[in-house]
């Protein structure tokens, strides 16, 4: 059983600095992907239920509504809609990770190292960002289906929004994460916060000539103007009456003023640079 | 010629936690190169001590060198230089048991060129290098706890700590696991800090501290702490034990018991007792054993109390240690 030793190889590990903790940051993404690779069941799982919303409800519903938008599908409309819930799930997923590696013991391998928790919680956040990515172009791949253009520029722009989405959803969720012991707990405060986040989002529902503390809510919801920038994108390589547009595409106002796109984006990027923030001070106290 | 540094140096060390002192005040040194046993009942404040050597609890008050280096001021310095072997697994058992070696050697910085040698090498001396590629989850207990033990030691740190490292395991593993860390201090340069509580395995330490209610209640050699114990155990059978008992007062003035129906008492030197007990007692004597003093006698006779009992008097605050003593 046990075998004679050699003369050992000298291991002398360098100082800790930017180059071990940059290490560290890419082990803990590297391990997020062959864990979501080796994770068969999880990444179908993902994908079936906005395939179900898109073709299913989408389908049905769209029947339903075909007299009241002119010119478009139901399913087109919520196409960017079902890429952000994927997106966002999958990030959610990702962080819950974080419980799970407690549960297990995991988490403990990667605090008692000598690294700091910024590398940990950055890691895991790229980590979630590229899954959920992956994930998000699987559902770009099917564009064809629901009549929206395989454009170069489209999909480019798709992929950076979707990128920090999924970014700032999971530093989201890592937040949460950080102070749960089980992983039952995590679903529900997923189930309690992001489900009513997703409906408000815009993903489901356009965002216009709704009543007023609807109008509210969707405004103050952060996951608005993640979603709202790929709808953008989409409904940009559209061919629409200006009608429609100004129905299915109404974009984001404060008050009378439209939030443009790029101040979206750095919306969700600071959000996700602040929950990232958090997220390390939590884990500094953790253990 | 002066002493070699200490590898461990712990002086006053303390930890509180509310009204609770879980460690109160504790002093020892251990020597580069030694396998150091921290014996004690369970919520003895052995986990906390452990803790605190590894960085993971924040002591109350004292200092703790561990390498050379303060737990507290020099935390990372500490924790590249130690490998860590707890009780309950850390590995990630989606991951195949290589895998969990390079995400160690990255966590670590281990320098590239050496990440491979270095993996195959710890993974050869546990015996797990043809179950490289598999995951994790499909290894026995006594597997995964080989492959922690090849894990903590893949940066090379120079104090290895294993918290009950064998606890949980079958005999038969146990011993592996054993015969293991003593190849492995004459491989590599090494010291040894473990925490058990079965007396059996503190025999193979070159030195044990026994830790109870918080206090360090000594600390020397296995054999000297059995001598300090002096009285070998001396067990007859006999027709009468009450007639024993009353023959061995009042020819020896030796204090008797019955324990299991048998007859039992303690002298020193207990082997050469036995002839004069069959000449003199005057009773027939159906057989006799004698046993050397074990550790188990010698935990009793510091603590006053037998490691089983204490634990069981502990039980009560054990779940509480166990959650708070180490997060």
């Amino acid at each position: 059983m046990l075998t004679d030793i050699a003369e050992p190889v000298a291991v002398r590990t360098p100082g800790i600095g930017v180059r071990h903790n940059a290490r560290a940051v890419r082990v803990v993404l590297h391990r997020e992907i062959l864990r979501f690779l080796d994770d068969r069941p999880r990444m179908i799982s993902m994908l079936v239920q906005p395939v179900l919303w898109l073709f299913v409800i989408g389908t049905g519903i769209g029947s339903l509504v075909e007299t009241a938008v002119p010119g478009i599908d139901y399913r087109t409309f919520i196409y960017p809609g079902m890429i952000s819930m994927t997106i966002i799930m999958t990030a959610m997923f990702s962080a819950g990770s974080i419980v799970w590696d407690r549960e297990f013991g995991f988490l403990r391998e990667m605090l008692v190292a000598p690294i700091s928790r910024t590398a940990i919680v950055t890691g895991k956040c790229l980590g979630g960002a590229v899954v959920a990515t992956a994930q998000g172009l699987i559902i770009l791949a099917l564009a064809g289906l629901v009549g929206v253009p395989y454009d170069p520029v489209l999909i480019l722009t798709m992929v950076v929004e979707m990128f920090l989405a999924a970014f700032t959803v999971t530093a989201f969720g890592v937040l949460i994460a950080a102070g749960l012991k089980n992983i039952q707990s995590f679903f529900g405060v997923v189930q309690m916060a992001v489900m009513p986040m997703l409906f408000l989002s815009g993903a489901m529902f356009p965002l216009a000539n709704l009543p007023g503390w609807l109008q509210v809510l969707t405004t103050v919801n952060p996951l608005t103007y993640a979603v709202d920038p790929m709808r953008q994108a989409v409904f940009s390589h559209l061919d629409l009456s200006p009608t429609a547009s100004a129905l299915l595409n109404p974009g984001v106002s404060w008050g009378d003023w439209k939030v443009p796109v790029p101040l979206e984006i750095g919306l969700v990027t600071a959000a996700g640079l602040v929950l990232l923030a958090m997220a390390v001070a939590r884990f500094r106290r953790a253990r | 010629m002066s002493e070699p540094a200490p590898a461990i140096s712990v002086t006053g060390l303390k930890k509180t936690y509310g009204q609770v002192e879980a460690v109160k005040d504790v002093n020892f040194t251990v020597a580069p190169g030694e396998v150091f046993g921290f014996l004690g009942p369970n919520g003895a404040g052995k986990t906390t001590t452990i803790g605190m050597l590894c960085t993971l609890v924040a002591p109350t008050g004292g200092t703790a060198l561990v390498a050379g280096r303060d737990v507290v001021r020099e935390r990372d310095e500490v924790r590249r230089n130690i490998g860590l072997v707890f009780q309950d697994s850390t590995l990630d058992l989606y991951l195949s048991a290589e895998q969990n070696l390079r995400f160690h050697a990255e966590l670590y910085g281990v320098p590239r060129p050496q990440v491979g040698p270095r993996i195959q090498q710890v993974m050869e001396m546990v015996a797990l290098w043809d179950r490289k590629d598999s995951k994790v989850l499909t290894f026995s207990g006594g597997m995964k706890r080989r492959l922690e033990i090849a894990r903590g030691l893949l940066h090379s740190p120079r104090v290895l700590f294993l918290d009950e490292p064998t606890v949980g395991l079958d005999p038969q593993t146990r011993a592996a696991i054993w015969g293991y860390i003593h190849k492995l201090r004459r491989a590599e340069d090494i010291t040894i800090f473990m925490t058990t509580h079965y007396m059996d395995e503190a025999e193979y330490c070159d030195r044990i501290a026994i830790i109870d209610h918080g206090e360090i209640v000594v600390v020397d050699s296995p054999e000297a702490l059995k001598a300090s114990v002096g009285k070998d155990r001396v067990r007859i059978s006999t027709e009468d034990s009450e007639a024993a008992i009353d023959a061995l007062e009042k020819r020896f003035g030796l204090t008797a018991a019955v324990h299991e129906g048998e007859v039992m008492f303690s002298v020193p030197a207990g082997e050469e007792f036995v002839p004069r007990l069959f000449a003199e007692l005057g009773l027939p004597i159906r057989s006799v054993s004698v046993s050397r003093p074990s550790l188990d006698d010698v935990f009793m006779s510091y603590t006053g109390v037998t490691i089983r009992d204490a634990e069981f008097e502990k039980s009560a605050t054990k779940t509480w240690a166990r959650t708070t003593g180490r997060r």
